[in-house]
């Protein structure tokens, strides 16, 4: 503890405050030459520069579609209402003419003013449907545009490609191997039947 | 460990003859609430405890009866969590104060009384901690009423349209019936302990 | 007549009011202090502005949700919280961590540490009167740490990370080099730190001898962590508990001499070296494995089936600001039927009363300062 200076024990000269004053201005020269990394300025000039983006980064949650708008991942099953903490997701699910239920939501609904960004709903999804965007730029004048309907919600498998490559990546091959694994059983079946 | 519990309970048997206690699941329930002065006061100087810092004050609501849970560690000896409980009725709920000896009781006490109702005497300065003053209840009761923030009542559709919100027929028809029923929209606290 | 009577009886007294509205009391807090001329004869805190009763919202929500909501109790180090609280939950289902994911915890946790401090000593700097440069160098060495956070836990602030058994996500090797490369450049900053600071007559002559606390008041009004430590007081519950694999690092505790604000200062930067040294041998010697483990990695996916046995479990940890205990009562359902925070930020404030009398005006803010707390924690 060589710098330890106690009150009348040393003749207060003021070499403290000197030693402070030389740090501040090796900072203040070095902010001039140096990379923001090793001393230099660090503000980032938004809007016209944008931070990293992180792609475990988690803002607020979006529907993924497959193909067309018409064919969301989602079939309205209802764990991501359940388990939200702050129950701010609601789901129906559509039912057609005769009353039956589709597996598809007619109604998915999140309040994104309630909406605490903690992810647990991208996590408990068994059907990969529901993921956190990275989009932050959502402020509003009116309260009604925070509460998103499906619509705002559903966003294409090329946008989730784009703003999480690998997550997307490893979802993609999931379904893929679900997929080829129940058509390696129909087949099987259909040739155990028709023998 | 339950040889710890173990050796305190033979301990206070042995320092106050006739003491009430029950050993309950690595812990120590003094049947008489009336008894803590003396226990505290006890394992604070004995040479064996020297319970010196009180790290936890806290109650619980267990339906039948509150009780107020201590966690007690030693500074001196290092050793492990000693936990003293004290059940009370709901009604006139009891405890004396630990506060003389240990002032970190003071503010959890407090607290204590703020969400439970639990009335420590001996407390020097006993009121809520958290709620304003004027709040009436106490919140972390199981049978607190706590109003159900996404069922409309009556009054609240009356609210609304009055400052030019529409509300859906739907909400308004359940709003009516609930005030014809003469019933409050309430979330459901446990009546009797859940089962898993 | 107490000495309190006698100067009311003058007419000497004047009460003011430390509002919650305050730049520097560390978030919305209430002091009521009653002066004569610019001596402190009384002080009494006021809080709950900021109480959310999560105590009650805990009773309402599974046990793998309420993560999400401790990150909010001491918002500045999230992540510490996270650790008390799996800590906890697995001490009542009796669920194990692979070793992985222990060092993985542990790595977190030092971080959460490093952040913790650097903004405690910063923002105690600004309470001094060095209006922002001390605060802005350790923010400038925060923001890095908590570019590491957002790209292994997707959040700045309000992690969410950890899970019963493990972790949420793995360790990838873009976080791990970032890491190791905070961890050498610490120790530097940490010098130049302390070339600003430690011997600068301002800061010794405000802060030496002002706001002493006694070892034994310390002790008996609960007080923990570097408050207490300050006060030549050797209670570290990561070396007397030895929970989450503590016992395998080589590291000090620092113990104050006299419990001033002075060495509450100094205590944090000798504490922040220590974990610096924890971090290197953690970083060292990570193993590799599972980082969940793999009874509880169902559980990510249905948190509903978590059903602890019916009991109580008390568990503690050493946060940056003390011990923060969680106190869980389970009645085998998903949802616990008590959830308690013994939180440390309330419990430090029993002795501010005791601290302050006598002192002056201008020494309050610094000794709220030194004390560190956060209202998030305090009210809940």
């Amino acid at each position: 503890m060589k710098h330890f200076f106690k009150k009348g024990s040393v003749p207060f000269w003021g070499f403290g405050i000197l030693s402070g004053l030389g740090v501040t201005l090796k900072n203040f020269i070095d902010s001039y030459f140096k990379k923001p990394d090793s001393g230099g300025v660090t503000t980032i000039q938004y809007p016209e520069e944008k931070s990293a983006d992180f792609e475990a980064a988690r803002n607020f949650p979006f529907l993924v579609y497959d193909e067309t708008p018409e064919k969301p991942r989602c079939v309205a099953c209802g764990i991501c209402e359940r388990e939200c903490p702050v129950k701010c997701i609601h789901v129906v699910m559509a039912k057609d003419e005769a009353g039956k239920p589709l597996r598809k939501p007619a109604v998915f609904d999140i309040d994104y003013e309630l909406c605490m960004n903690c992810g647990n709903c991208e996590e408990v999804c068994p059907f990969h449907s529901i993921f956190m965007d990275h989009d932050y730029e959502i402020a509003s004048y009116d309260r009604s545009s925070l509460l998103r309907p499906m619509s705002k919600l559903l966003k294409s498998n090329d946008y989730f490609h784009k703003v999480r490559p690998v997550d997307a990546g490893k979802t993609d091959a999931v379904i893929r191997a679900a997929q080829e694994k129940k058509a390696a059983a129909t087949k099987q079946k259909d040739s155990a039947g028709g023998q | 460990m339950p040889s710890m519990i173990n050796s305190l309970k033979d301990a206070l048997e042995k320092k106050f003859p006739g003491i009430k206690l029950r050993i309950l699941r690595d812990s120590l329930l003094l049947e008489d609430p009336q008894d803590l002065t003396r226990v505290a006061q006890h394992v604070k100087e004995s040479p064996a405890f020297r319970l010196d810092y009180l790290s936890s004050v806290t109650a619980s609501d267990f339906l039948d009866y509150l009780e107020t849970i201590y966690h007690f560690y030693s500074m001196e000896k290092k050793s492990g969590p000693w936990v003293l409980r004290v059940r009370v009725p709901r009604e006139n709920a009891r405890v004396p104060s630990l506060t003389p000896l240990y002032q970190s009781a003071e503010l959890q006490e407090r607290e204590a009384y703020d969400l439970f109702g639990i009335l420590y005497e001996g407390h020097p300065d006993l009121r809520r901690l958290f709620l304003w003053e004027g709040f009436e209840g106490h919140p972390l009761l199981k049978n607190y009423e706590q109003e159900n923030a996404d069922t409309l009542e009556a009054r609240d559709v009356e609210w609304l349209e009055a400052h030019g919100v529409k509300v859906p027929e739907t909400m308004k028809k359940n709003a009516a019936e609930l005030k014809a029923s003469g019933k409050r929209a309430l979330v459901e606290k446990p009546t009797e302990p859940r089962q898993a | 007549m107490t000495l309190l009577d006698e100067i009311k009886k003058d007419g000497e007294i004047l009460e003011i009011n430390f509002g919650p509205q305050h730049p520097s009391t560390h978030g919305v807090f209430r002091m009521r202090v009653l002066l004569e001329g610019e001596t402190v004869r009384e002080l009494k805190p006021v809080m709950g502005y900021l109480h959310r009763n999560q105590e009650q919202i805990a009773e309402n929500t599974t046990y793998a949700g309420i993560v999400g909501f401790t990150d909010r109790m001491d918002y500045i180090n999230a992540l510490s919280n996270n650790f008390s609280y799996c800590l906890t939950a697995e001490k009542l289902a009796s669920i194990e961590v692979p070793e992985r994911a222990a060092y993985i915890r542990i790595i977190m946790a030092e971080l959460a540490r490093l952040i913790n401090h650097s903004a405690a000593v910063g923002f105690l700097l600004n309470d001094l009167g060095s209006f922002f440069t001390p605060l802005l160098y350790a923010l400038r060495e925060r923001e890095r740490i908590l570019d590491v956070f957002e790209a292994v836990t997707g959040s700045r602030m309000m992690c969410n990370y950890f899970r019963f058994g493990g972790v949420k996500r793995d360790l990838d090797e873009d976080s791990l080099a970032a890491i190791k490369t905070i961890v050498r450049k610490f120790p530097r900053f940490l010098d130049e730190f302390e070339t600003l600071l430690t011997s600068n007559e301002i800061l010794c002559m405000r802060c030496q001898n002002v706001g002493v606390l006694p070892a034994d008041l310390a002790v008996n009004a609960g007080i923990t962590g570097p408050t207490l430590r300050a006060s030549g007081v050797n209670y570290d519950i990561r070396k007397i508990d030895r929970y989450g694999l503590y016992d395998r690092f080589d590291f000090k505790v620092p113990l104050g001499k006299k419990g001033d604000v002075y060495d509450r200062y100094y205590i944090r930067i000798l504490e922040m070296r220590e974990s610096v040294k924890i971090l290197e041998q953690a970083l060292q010697a990570l193993p590799a494995g599972d980082f969940i483990h793999p009874k509880t990695a169902p559980l990510l996916r249905n948190p509903r089936n978590f059903k602890p046995p019916v009991g109580e479990a008390y568990g503690r940890t050493e946060s940056p600001k003390g011990e923060l205990g969680f106190y869980l009562v389970s009645d085998g359902t998903p949802q616990p039927w008590r959830c308690h925070v013994r939180a440390p930020s309330l419990i430090n404030l029993s002795a501010l009363e005791a601290m302050c009398l006598g002192q002056k005006i201008a020494d309050i803010m610094i000794i709220l300062g030194s004390i560190d707390i956060v209202l998030g924690e305090t009210d809940r």
